[in-house]
């Protein structure tokens, strides 16, 4: 211990940093890892819901506006129309933000 | 609950007074109760848990310093550096509804989390709150985000009422995922239970056949274990998803 300090405050560090990076790579995949599984089967929870929400408020609103103007089908049909193309929009999103985290696709 | 051939496997879902007369006067029916419930329970767990306090955590600190970390860490890494003020919030939310799921899977419980009334408030909570945040952190450059960068001008009557739908369709999604799940897990519940009874009504051989429902309600309810978990989670994550939209850019 005490015969030659730098020696052995040498082979410390050494081994200090070499724990250290032991450590490191592990810390950084596995909450990864973990939450990855977990959002995964999260998103085909959502995928479904996505969809029919914004069909949802589409027609909801559609139909409020159709009341509140007295124009009784014209709103309801544009905006079920909207709605559908904004449920596609939000699923889109979903998928598109999968994919990024691996390899950039093109455009 | 099953009498006869009928199932009635929406009753569950039935609001009662409780607490005899206050409760009548009140209106104070098992979803608060269970809400209440759930709120001390969650509170009790970090309380007993980090009571003591130890550099060594035991059993209970450990699971109340890892549930921290995995919404700290959630929080943080997905909201960024800002995900720390809203790291509490966060954490209420996930434990509230988990707390709300699997209290709902015990005999003579109620899931409160099976009520889109209850659901809708927590998501519109969220929804109110992000689009708070957005207009503080970025002011009117909010409002451009409804017209996506480098579409041409001509479309914008098109693309606008899109992206604002899909926008407000936010919290609609939000509640109706976590009711709807936690709804139809409970009526397939509430079905096998019936088959059972109605299979036992049958003499010896639906004894023997009786089995086949209880059999699958065990597996449904692991499955519900699992739903619980990632409803609240997928309710935190997305809340989290939000709140880094309305913080960043």
């Amino acid at each position: 211990m005490g015969k030659d300090p730098d020696d052995s405050q040498e082979s410390f560090d050494r081994r200090l940093r070499q724990a250290m990076d032991r450590q490191k790579p592990d810390r950084a995949t596995q909450p990864k890892a973990a939450g990855g599984d977990m959002s995964d089967l999260g998103v085909v929870l959502r995928a479904g819901t996505e969809m029919v929400s914004a069909l949802v408020v589409g027609v909801a609103i559609g139909w409020g506006l159709d009341r509140w103007l007295g124009s009784r089908p014209a709103f309801l049909i544009l905006f079920t129309f909207l709605g559908g193309a904004a449920g596609v929009l939000n699923v889109w999103r979903l998928v598109r933000t999968i994919d990024t985290p691996g390899d950039k696709p093109g455009p | 609950m099953a009498a006869g051939s009928t199932i009635d496997a929406l009753g569950q879902f039935e609001l009662h007074p409780m607490l005899g007369g206050l409760g009548q006067s009140l209106h104070f029916s098992q979803s608060p109760v269970m809400m209440i419930v759930a709120s001390i329970l969650v509170l009790a767990f970090l309380y007993v848990g980090m009571r003591p306090a130890a550099v060594v955590p035991g059993r209970l600190q450990a699971a109340a310093e890892i549930c921290y970390d995995f919404i700290y860490n959630m929080a943080v890494d997905t909201i960024g550096p800002e995900g720390r003020a809203f790291f509490p919030f966060v954490f209420t939310l996930f434990f509230f509804i988990l707390a709300g799921n699997y209290l709902g899977l015990l005999p003579f419980s109620f899931a409160f989390t099976s009520h889109v009334a209850v659901t809708l408030a927590l998501a519109l909570l969220v929804f109110v709150l992000s689009v708070i945040v957005s207009l503080k952190a970025q002011g009117a450059k909010f409002f451009a985000h409804f017209m996506p960068a480098g579409a041409p001008v001509a479309l914008a009557p098109l693309l606008v009422p899109i992206e604002i739908l899909s926008f407000l369709s936010r919290p609609v999604s939000l509640s109706i995922r976590l009711f709807a799940n936690m709804v139809a897990g409970h009526v397939m519940l509430e079905m096998f239970a019936a088959f059972t009874i109605m299979l036992a009504g049958l003499g010896l051989v639906g004894d023997v056949l009786a089995v086949g429902p209880v059999a699958i309600n065990i597996a449904l309810m692991a499955l519900e274990l699992l739903v619980g978990a990632l409803q609240a989670y997928v309710f935190a994550i997305l809340t989290c998803i939000y709140l880094r939209e309305a913080v960043a850019h």
